[in-house]
């Protein structure tokens, strides 16, 4: 197979044609997409699909905003505002944030990590991808056939007593869930059976360790929330009388179930970004982890601990006073972990070799936002405190902050780091640098307002309000501006990278993780020509004298780092 | 509205309010305190540790059992401080005096009506005597509703065929808001109400005349109705249309149904449309946007009905 | 570099004792071994999830119960007990046959094993045909699942409060067993059809092993649903 280096040395090597065999050019009908059972193909068909979700979801957001510019009608009735925001919500969670990382990198990354050919079943893992759209296309029929107004919360009696089309939007959330099930499992099942010999579970890297925590999450969170849905689209088409109290039902007993998947479910959202923080700290500081043990246990604790807290969105619900206070206690404890975790990322620059590509930049930005945004969630955990907050902007921004600034973030970050190994182009990094700093000020900008707005009592869910909150609504709206050409600047050079891109070496950030270190950039179709026996730590930098690669080939430095390697040093050093 | 509050909380007029604001501040604090440390030691680190050349090769470090060890301990100490204090102040806020003044609260889509011990009864405006406890028992007439209002910092979901209270002290005189906190449709954003702290000279003055006192003419009450059931917010009576049509020049004209039906705005149509407006809709209107006024008492509707043909 | 796509490298570093190249063995994975202990866990956790799924129901059941254990003493009472015993029967005969089919593949009686696949099926069959007639009788009764639900039928004293919960709880919940008897039954079908067509050998019989586990489940779920439903 080294056949193919010989042909290459040379002239013109540019040339499509004599590019090295790969998994983008393989095969190359649309059919050969559709039907794939490639993980790594499986991995961009997702990417693909949740950039337009987040696009629009994106949009319908600054409608919101826009909407929110001074109070009264700006642009829409009440009962569009209401559609539009219930709309943003239920498209970000249930179909761009919870399948985000996991199903795009995830797919792409994990068994690279694993030294796997695959994951242990691709054609579950496509059927996945089948059933997500399934989902989304029940979405859209919902959108179609009436209003959804309820809020992402489907709280009853409003969700069981209102339009039909509640009935396609349960459903769509039901048959999503199946999605995630059948990834999570898959994820499990590659993880515990798939490993490369000698690739102990000491040896995994952070972001196998954390996609296993949140696997285990989906597992066991995504069935509850399925058989609320079911009992949902009963209850609106029969009334069975479980929720709506004007049959002797109980709405509290809904949202007890709501929120035992959708409190786990916002770990599913927040561990898989943990996972590629822990990566790309360690990369761009060329410093093992501190606290390999800790981050990847604390993972798994912060997993098993959401489970039991589901009650902290429930303080003013009616539920009894006893269990809000347990449910308060456990909350706090959540803390601890996340807490070992951002100390030991910053202890993981010590003594390191700091490199602020753009993927750091978004690691970095993620430490503080995320800092903000969980202790904004300890602030909410406080019972008393809570009481004054619930429903409020207070809430909005912290939930904006862990899954905007936490896990959107992340995932601009893995997408940045993985781009070279998933298209084989490098990005401009000028522009990627100049998009993360939009970013991260529009972002601080839209939502910290948010904070003092909900302190100050604005209630959430409202297409209008009195007149006080006027100033610092309009802070946030023209943020969310700035934010949103961010995030468009990083759509198009992303976009130019994929036709134009200068092509990338096999490992431009001097990684040490298997798909940096074995495999081509892109990957072969099989992912590794050898299959891979593994003797070190994922981190061991000094330890793995394949990461660095021959000198100014541009491996190990980076696009942008040094003088761009010629065609043939980069060849030279697959 | 009073205005001495802060940055980032609104004033505070109620006596749980200084123990909640208190208790807001000391996390906020130590918040700032644990984001700049996180914040302070990358910005060090990054700049002390930059890369200098492509050709640096860090040795690893070895990990220090004290650090793991401190920042557990530290933030489970911080943790469990906070959780001690705010289930404190939560006891306080659910547990009502028991010799608070109890006051009925109803919550529709989308208003509020309020019912004193004397009878009286009013719509979107709660009127309350400052430095009592008061406490409210509250249910709803069709969804979840949720009664809060940020001066007090009290907050609690009204739910359906189950009663939940809320109890405060005001400390102030003036007027507060009340917000529907639990989204409850349409018209969720425009569920607001007005909370009124007086004197309790002023109150006890207030509730004797807000009685359904028997002298009150007719058509006097239904003014007063008019506006303390909040038909004002959908209708006006100077011919302006609103959410709902006009009562100007109302009775006795001829009205359009939205299924073509022609009806005269008598006595009867008048008492159907306000004990029951899903039943017909009118011609150009929204169909159930209107609550029905089923609760109201048979003077209150006579009332109303009354005040409505004067226009 | 074409070649690889083709090649199957296989480095076996366990016990692969039935040699790299079965024709069952899926490039992805090195061994036999592997790839059935992989498809034997990934069917664990998804009857997990199916546990999860019915706990929902179980809990919703939990809860009404605690609330008014009166009216479910009461309201049990319209079930036919007996039908159900039947059924309790029909389902542990049809895990036994389920069993045996097992049994049978491994030891490569090919026709036992369809045997006792058909068995299985035309047991879940009358299952299905008992809960028909079950369902009927109560729709004759004016007991539907929710609003629909007749609290003045034939059954007078069924006119207690909270009658509703405790139907809508049982239909949903023998209606969602139901759903997975039938697609239980589909899946014997498949496995029929394919082992017909001789897929099925010693080496490898990987579905039927997963088809009896999920079969195994679904009697499982009907064991806890009887007492609950019929009997308390
Ligand atoms: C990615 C999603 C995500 C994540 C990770 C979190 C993380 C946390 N959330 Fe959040 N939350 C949401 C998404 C998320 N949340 C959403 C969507 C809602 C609203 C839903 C709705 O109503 O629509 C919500 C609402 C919500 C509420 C309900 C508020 C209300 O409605 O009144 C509460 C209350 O306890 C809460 C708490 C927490 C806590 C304690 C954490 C913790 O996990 C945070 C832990 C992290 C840290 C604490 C920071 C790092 C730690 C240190 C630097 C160490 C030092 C720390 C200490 C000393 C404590 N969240
Ligand atoms: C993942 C979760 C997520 C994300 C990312 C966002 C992003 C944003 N959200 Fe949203 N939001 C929610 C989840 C999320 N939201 C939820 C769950 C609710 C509660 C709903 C409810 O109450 O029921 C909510 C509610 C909510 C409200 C409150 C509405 C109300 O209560 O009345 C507001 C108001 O400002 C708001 C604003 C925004 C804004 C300005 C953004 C911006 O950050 C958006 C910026 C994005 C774009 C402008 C699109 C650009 C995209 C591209 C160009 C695609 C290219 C792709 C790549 C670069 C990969 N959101
Ligand atoms: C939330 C808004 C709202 C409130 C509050 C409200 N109404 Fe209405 N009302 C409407 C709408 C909309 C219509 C027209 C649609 C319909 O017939 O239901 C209407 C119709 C009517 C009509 C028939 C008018 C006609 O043109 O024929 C009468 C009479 C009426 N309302 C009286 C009242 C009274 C009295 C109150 C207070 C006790 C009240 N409404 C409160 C919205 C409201
Ligand atoms: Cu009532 Cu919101
Ligand atoms: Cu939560």
């Amino acid at each position: 197979m080294d056949s193919s280096k010989e042909t290459q040395s040379g002239a013109a090597p540019e040339t499509e044609h004599q590019e090295p065999h790969n998994y983008l050019n393989h095969a190359k009908t649309i059919k050969s997409w559709l039907l794939t059972l490639d993980h790594k193909r499986i991995g961009v068909l997702y990417a693909v699909t949740l950039a337009v979700v987040f696009l629009i979801a994106g949009l319908l957001a600054m409608a919101v905003r826009v909407e929110l510019f001074v109070p009264g009608e700006t642009i829409m009735d009440n009962d569009t505002y209401n559609q539009t925001f219930t709309m943003h919500g239920i498209m970000m969670v249930f179909l761009f944030i919870v399948p985000s990382i996991p199903a795009i990198l995830g797919n792409f990354v994990l068994p690279l990590h694993l030294g796997a050919k695959d994951v242990a079943f691709p054609r579950l893992n496509l059927a996945s991808w089948y059933v997500y759209m399934t989902g989304g296309a029940l979405v859209v029929t919902a959108l179609l056939v009436g209003q959804v107004d309820t809020g992402w919360t489907f709280y009853t009696p409003y969700s069981s007593s209102g339009d039909m089309a509640i009935l396609y939007m349960t459903m769509a959330i039901f048959i999503a869930g199946f999605s995630s099930i059948f990834t999570g499992l898959n994820f499990i099942v590659t993880i515990h059976k798939m490993r490369a010999p000698g690739l102990t579970w000491n040896r995994l890297p952070l972001f196998v360790w954390s996609i296993y925590a949140t696997s285990i999450v989906m597992v066991l969170a995504t069935p509850v929330i399925g058989i609320t849905m079911i009992l949902l689209f009963m209850e609106r088409l029969l009334q069975i009388g479980i929720f709506d109290p004007a049959l002797g039902g109980d709405p509290i007993l809904f949202q007890h179930f709501f929120w035992f998947y959708s409190h786990p479910a916002v770990y599913i959202m927040i561990l898989p970004a943990f996972g590629i923080i822990s990566e790309l700290m360690t990369t761009f500081s060329r410093q093992r982890i501190f606290g390999y043990k800790a981050i990847a246990l604390s993972s798994v604790a912060i997993a098993l601990l959401g489970f039991l807290v589901w009650g902290h969105h429930m303080f003013v619900s009616g539920q009894s006073a006893i269990s809000s206070i347990v449910f308060s206690l456990i909350t706090y404890l959540i803390g601890i972990p996340s807490g070992i975790k951002i100390f030991n990322w910053v202890a993981t620059m010590y003594k390191g070799s700091i490199w602020l590509q753009t993927p750091m930049l978004y690691a970095l930005s993620f430490l503080f936002l995320f800092t903000i945004g969980g202790l904004t969630g300890i602030m909410v955990g406080v019972l008393s405190v809570d009481v004054h907050l619930h429903d409020t902007y207070f809430v909005v921004s912290h939930f904006h902050y862990v899954m905007m600034g936490g896990t959107v973030i992340a995932l601009l970050g893995g997408m940045h780091y993985w781009w070279p190994k998933i298209t084989g182009k490098m990005y401009n990094e000028t522009l990627g640098k100049i998009a993360a700093g939009l970013i991260f000020i529009g972002f601080n900008a839209t939502f910290f307002p948010q904070l003092i707005l909900g302190a100050q009592g604005m209630p959430r869910r409202y297409a209008t309000y009195v007149e006080e909150f006027t100033f610092l609504h309009q802070v946030s709206t023209v943020s969310s501006f700035i934010l949103a050409a961010g995030l468009f600047l990083v759509l198009g050079y992303m976009m130019h990278s994929m036709f134009f891109g200068r092509k990338a070496s096999k490992n431009p950030w001097g990684g040490a993780t298997l798909e940096w270190t074995m495999t081509t950039s892109p990957p072969d179709p099989h992912n590794f020509t050898r299959t891979p026996i593994i003797t070190r730590g994922p981190y061991d930098f000094h330890l793995a004298d394949e990461v660095f690669g021959p000198r100014h080939t541009g491996d190990g430095a980076g696009d942008g780092a040094t003088e761009p390697a010629t065609p043939a040093e980069r060849e030279a050093s697959r | 509205m009073g205005n001495n509050g802060t940055v980032w909380l609104p004033e505070s007029a109620s006596t749980v309010a200084p123990e909640v604001d208190w208790l807001f501040y000391f996390v906020y604090w130590t918040s700032i305190v644990i984001t700049l440390l996180v914040v302070g030691g990358m910005i060090y680190l990054v700049w002390k540790y930059r890369r200098k050349s492509d050709e640096d090769r860090p040795e690893p470090v070895k990990e220090s059992k004290l650090l793991e060890i401190s920042w557990v301990v530290v933030p489970t100490i911080l943790v469990l401080l906070v959780f001690t204090w705010g289930f404190q102040g939560y006891l306080k806020l659910t547990v009502a005096p028991s010799n608070a003044y109890e006051i009925q609260a109803t919550a529709f889509s989308w208003g509020w009506s309020f019912d004193y011990p004397n009878g009286a009864s009013v719509g979107n405006e709660l009127h309350v005597p400052v430095d009592r406890p008061v406490r409210l028992n509250m249910s709803s007439e069709d969804v979840l509703h949720s009664l809060f209002i940020p001066a007090f910092r009290v907050k609690q979901d009204v739910l359906p065929d189950r009663y939940t209270s809320v109890w405060f002290e005001a400390t102030q005189e003036g007027e507060y808001h009340l917000f529907c906190s639990e989204y409850c449709g349409t018209q969720h954003a425009e569920m607001i109400a007005t909370v009124h702290v007086h004197s309790q000279a002023d109150f006890d003055e207030w509730l004797a005349d807000a009685a359904m006192d028997e002298d009150v003419p007719l058509p006097e009450l239904g003014e007063r109705l008019f506006g303390q059931q909040g038909c004002q917010q959908c209708h006006s009576v100077d011919g302006t249309d609103g959410i709902g049509p006009t009562m100007q020049g109302l009775f006795g004209s001829e009205r359009t149904m939205q299924d073509g039906e022609v009806l005269e705005a008598d006595e009867n149509y008048l008492r159907q449309m306000i004990i029951n407006p899903g039943e017909r809709v009118v011609e150009g209107y929204q169909a159930g946007v209107m609550p029905p006024y089923g609760r109201l008492s048979e003077r209150e509707i006579n009332a109303l009905i009354a005040y409505i043909k004067e226009q | 570099m074409a070649t690889t796509t083709t090649e199957k490298q296989d480095v076996s570093h366990e016990g692969d004792g039935h040699g790299g190249h079965h024709p069952r063995l899926q490039h992805h994975f090195v061994s036999l071994d592997q790839q059935f202990s992989s498809a034997k866990l990934g069917m664990w956790l998804f009857l997990l999830t199916e546990l999860l799924l019915f706990s929902g129901m179980f809990v919703a059941y939990a809860v009404y119960f605690n609330w008014y254990p009166e009216t479910f003493a009461i309201t049990s009472e319209a079930l036919d007990w007996r039908m159900g015993f039947i059924n309790t029967i029909v389902l542990l005969a049809s895990s036994l046959t389920v069993a045996l089919s097992i049994h049978f593949v491994q030891k490569g009686q090919i026709k036992a094993m369809l045997w006792s696949l058909g068995a299985t099926l035309a047991l879940a069959g009358v299952f299905l045909v008992i809960k028909y007639f079950e369902y009927t009788a109560k729709f004759e009764y004016g007991i539907y699942p929710g609003a629909a639900f007749d609290p003045s039928g034939p059954y007078a004293h069924m006119d207690v409060p909270n009658a509703i919960q405790y139907f809508s709880i049982y239909f949903v919940m023998t209606g969602i067993h139901a759903f997975h008897v039938i697609v239980g039954m589909i899946v014997f079908i498949w496995l029929i059809w394919r082992g017909l067509r001789n897929h099925f050998n010693p080496e490898w019989y990987t579905p039927v092993e997963l088809g009896g586990l999920y079969w195994h489940f679904v009697d499982l779920i009907w064991i806890f649903l009887f007492p609950l439903l019929y009997l308390i």
